[in-house]
């Protein structure tokens, strides 16, 4: 018998757990992105899941959906990040911060 | 305790160890580089979450996409900027940020099993797309999502084929170095 | 029948649509034929419907669409017609007709004129609506329209302030008669659920005294406000700064007459409160009496008219108050005549001299004026009562009704009689006889109107010494009275001998003479006398000085208090206040605002932390 997709479940959380708070702790824009990644793939891994318990095909073209959408993320986020470090020669989030109230 | 099956638990932990641990290197690791790599590891592990869940199509994707693309775009971003001396970990500057975080993180997290753990989930429910047929292993599930993709999903695919389009000009936009035009001052 | 007296109104809407549309290519005499035409073919069709009826005998109740369906309040538009109704119809077209005519002449020459024959033809439309309709509140469509043509009329040369100002009263004093006519119309719906005469007319009966009496003084406000009585009689004076026609169409056919005609419409209802009955009476008598003293001492050939008008109409009312409809609508069809005839005649006074209205700038004018004068004179002559003009026999029949009723009111009636061809011969005398004192201001020979101006005089002097046959009391058979009859709920004339309605006719012809007599020898040789001329008359008793001092100047200063503490310090601080506070209140909130995005996704995460615990909580329980 196979593993049950609760299993799988649970490491879905945990990896976006991990990704989380990853996004929150590191301040550079760039582990940001791939902690975004993270997040992103455990919930990929989460409509993978579904989709093998519910038996539709729909849960992984959603996966498919979101791969897409990560793709075209990362690449105009690289881009903003590439134009800030222009300017700025820096990386870290927290030093954009002018649009405080 | 049910025993499971003995391949399909070997491969479960193989997955769980390697996406976590990777995920962890992510998180702890100083050199942005090292950051990447162990990025890759996760994905790999996610694949193989993927491969061992019949969605066979999808692990390929995530190699040739996540690690094969996507992480090279970070690699590449790191060299060219030249920021993989810089480490931002000595003191956190915001107060209570990794505090606040772990408890938020691990409200969610631990909310989140304890979600699953107490939910009944009722499998072989007639889906809208397949019309109840079970997942195809292998290359079968490749035409099972070419069939969707094409049919049920047309529209969003297409939305996404934009949406691709556009990040491209976006991202040339964004990346292009700012020219002085003609009769303005360069600041 | 219904489609003639359909016709009655939709000829002067026909006019007003014509000159509304073609105002642009019409020259001025054009529109004012199109208009004359129109009328006249209401006149005729009148005519028509008159004769018609004169077969049938029969009321007739003409419908034409329903107007107002909502709940229990259903409206119908539709025409009424019965002898009333018909009766003023007649004079309302019939010297609408001569006026529009005279106006052509009158008016050539000014400019807009396209612009006044649309009013004309619009009020015209508008009395016919007020008279034809068969529910008040159609009534009321009528009564407004004639309202708002009168604003546009007396505002005619609305670039002079004084013309614009007399609009602007006018408008405002008919305003508060409106509310009157309009508790009336909340009252009787209220008690009866319906606002259609016939039904009205039909339930009178089982209205309470008390409510019969507040409808009647509703009615009574409406009167006083349209028909210029007190407390509202101030309009009319000052709406003489209109041109001269229009004086005439708002004192002889139009306008002021609805009042009364109201109060005669709904008699029924009028019946069933003697209070009522009597405070109308008494409001009537007082207004004759108070406008006849204020006539006295005016020095504006038109503001003596004016203040004729309103002792005239409040004879009417009086006339009303004690029950003898018939006598107010002879007087009311009498005083038509003889009132166009005066104001048009001192229109034609005044067009000779080019625009002077002042009688202390006229005299000598009987050889200038060949047609103008004796037609006056005719005019003169009715109004104060001289036999055998229809001026006698109108006012023969009010004072003979008051007798029988009320002695009081009587005396009160007849001293106005004298009052009346008292002022009206110091107005013939200053005009037409003495010194030619305009040559002092006027340069050149008075000269003769044109024959579309003096044609309406002679048939109106003709038919101000004929209209007495309408009703002469000694015929009890088709005279007026009997004709209107079926239209009144109780005629209250008291038989009377022959022997007291002549000694009561002699009275007549004595306070005639006695006016004619004493103005004659007081002012034949003079034309300024300030003994005579009181200036509390002629500032109309100061009534209007207590209005502005009582209401003008409290809602001025009100209006000041409101403009500057109100205004500055409530309102402005309040809106003012919330505004400095919310700023200062956003201040401390864009404190959250910290810049770094990372406290941004904490929050984000901390709210689906919250979510998550809400779900377990929910699961679990």
């Amino acid at each position: 018998m196979n593993v049950p997709a609760a299993w799988y479940l649970v490491l879905a959380a945990l990896l976006f757990g991990v990704g989380c708070f990853g996004f929150l702790t590191r301040r550079s824009a760039i582990i940001m992105f791939m902690c975004i990644e993270l997040m992103l793939n455990a919930v990929n891994l989460t409509f993978v899941s579904f989709a093998r318990t519910l038996s539709d095909v729909g849960g992984q073209v959603s996966v498919f959906f979101v791969m897409v959408v990560a793709a075209a993320e990362v690449t105009v986020g690289l881009g903003i990040v590439v134009a800030v470090f222009r300017r700025r020669t820096s990386t870290s989030v927290d030093e954009l911060s002018e649009l405080k109230g | 305790m049910i025993a499971y099956a003995f391949p399909s638990l070997a491969v479960f932990v193989v997955c769980a160890l390697m996406t976590l641990g990777g995920a962890l290197g992510v998180l702890l690791v100083r050199n942005p580089v090292h950051a990447a790599l162990s990025l890759i590891l996760s994905l790999f592990g996610v694949a193989l979450g993927f491969l061992a869940q019949q969605a066979d199509f999808l692990a390929a994707v995530e190699i040739i996409v996540y690690a094969g693309a996507i992480v090279v775009l970070f690699l590449f971003v790191i060299m060219f900027l030249g920021i993989d001396r810089h480490s931002h970990r000595e003191v956190e500057p915001l107060a209570g940020q990794r505090f606040l975080a772990a408890l938020g993180v691990g409200i969610v997290v631990l909310g989140v099993i304890a979600l699953i753990a107490s939910s009944h989930w009722v499998s072989g429910v007639p889906s809208v797309s397949t019309n109840g047929v079970p997942l195809a292993p292998g290359s079968g599930n490749i035409t099972q999502i070419g069939d969707a993709v094409f049919t049920t999903y047309l529209i969003a695919f297409e939305a996404t084929g934009a949406l691709l389009l556009i990040a491209v000009i976006g991202a040339v936009n964004l990346a292009r170095k700012e020219r002085p035009r003609v009769g303005e001052e360069v600041a | 029948m219904a489609h003639v007296a359909l016709l009655i109104v939709l000829f002067p809407l026909l006019g007003f649509a014509l000159v509304l549309f073609n105002g642009s290519e019409l020259s001025e005499r054009g529109a004012g034929i199109v208009a004359t035409t129109a009328v006249f073919g209401s006149f005729v069709a009148t005519l028509v419907t008159f004769y018609l009826y004169l077969h049938h005998e029969t009321a007739v109740t003409i419908h034409l669409f329903n107007w107002i369906s909502a709940g229990t309040l259903q409206v119908p538009a539709g025409l009424y017609v019965d002898p009333l109704a018909l009766t003023m119809c007649l004079f309302v077209t019939g010297i609408s007709t001569l006026i529009h005519l005279y106006s052509m002449g009158y008016m050539a020459g000014d400019r807009d004129v396209c612009k006044f024959f649309l009013y004309l033809n619009l009020f015209v439309f508008s009395m016919l609506v007020l008279v034809l309709s068969d529910n008040l509140l159609q009534t009321f469509v009528g009564w407004e329209g004639v309202g708002a043509c009168s604003y546009w009329l007396v505002s005619y040369y609305f670039d002079r302030d004084s013309a614009a100002s007399a609009g602007k009263k006018a408008f405002l004093y008919n305003r508060v008669g409106d509310i009157g006519l309009l508790a009336a119309m909340f009252l009787l719906f209220n008690h009866l659920h319906t606002l259609t005469y016939t039904t009205i007319f039909s339930l009178a009966s089982t209205l309470s005294p008390t409510t019969a009496t507040l409808i009647v003084l509703a009615l009574l406000l409406a009167a006083t406000g349209k028909s210029a009585q007190i407390p509202l009689f101030n309009w009319l004076p000052d709406a003489m700064e209109g041109p001269t026609p229009v004086s005439a169409l708002i004192h002889a056919a139009t306008m002021v007459t609805a009042g009364v005609f109201l109060l005669v419409r709904m008699s029924p209802v009028l019946a069933l409160s003697a209070n009522g009955r009597a405070t109308i009476a008494v409001i009537g008598g007082l207004t004759a009496f108070v406008a006849a003293t204020i006539a006295t001492a005016q020095k504006d050939i038109k503001k003596v008219l004016a203040f004729s008008t309103v002792s005239q109409i409040g004879y009417m009312v009086l006339a009303v108050g004690v029950g003898a409809y018939g006598a107010a609508l002879f007087l009311m069809i009498a005083h038509a005549f003889f009132k166009a005839l005066l104001f048009l005649g001192s229109g034609s006074v005044i067009h000779s001299l080019h625009g002077e209205q002042d009688m202390r700038r006229m005299g000598g004018l009987a050889k200038y004026l060949p047609l103008t004068f004796p037609t006056f004179l005719i005019g003169w002559l009715t109004i104060s009562g001289v036999p055998p003009l229809a001026g006698f026999w109108a006012k023969g029949a009010v004072l003979t009704s008051l007798y029988a009723l009320n002695k009081a009111l009587y005396a009160l009636g007849l001293l106005t009689a004298i009052l009346t061809a008292y002022y009206m011969t110091r107005l013939f005398v200053l005009t037409f006889r003495g010194n030619e004192r305009f040559r002092e201001s006027f340069h050149g020979e008075p000269h003769e109107s044109p024959w579309v101006m003096t044609v309406p005089l002679v048939i109106l002097a003709a038919l101000s010494v004929l209209g007495g046959l309408l009703d002469l009391p000694w015929l009890h058979q088709h005279t007026l009275e009997t004709f209107l009859s079926p239209s009144f709920a109780t005629t209250a004339v008291v038989a009377q001998s022959s022997g007291l309605q002549i000694s009561l006719a002699v009275a007549d012809v004595i306070a005639a003479v006695i006016g004619l007599l004493a103005a004659f020898s007081l002012w034949r040789d003079r034309h300024e006398n300030p003994r005579l001329e009181k200036s509390f008359f002629e500032q109309v008793w100061h009534w209007d000085d207590a209005y502005d001092a009582t209401i003008g100047r409290p809602l001025t200063s009100l209006a000041a208090f409101s403009g500057t503490v109100i205004e500055e310090r409530v309102i402005d601080a309040a809106v003012m206040g919330s505004a400095s506070r919310m700023r200062r209140s956003s201040e401390g909130l864009s404190k959250l605002q910290s810049g770094f995005v990372r406290h941004y996704a904490l929050a984000m995460v901390l709210g689906v932390a919250v979510i998550v615990v809400y779900l377990v909580a929910k699961v679990g329980s």
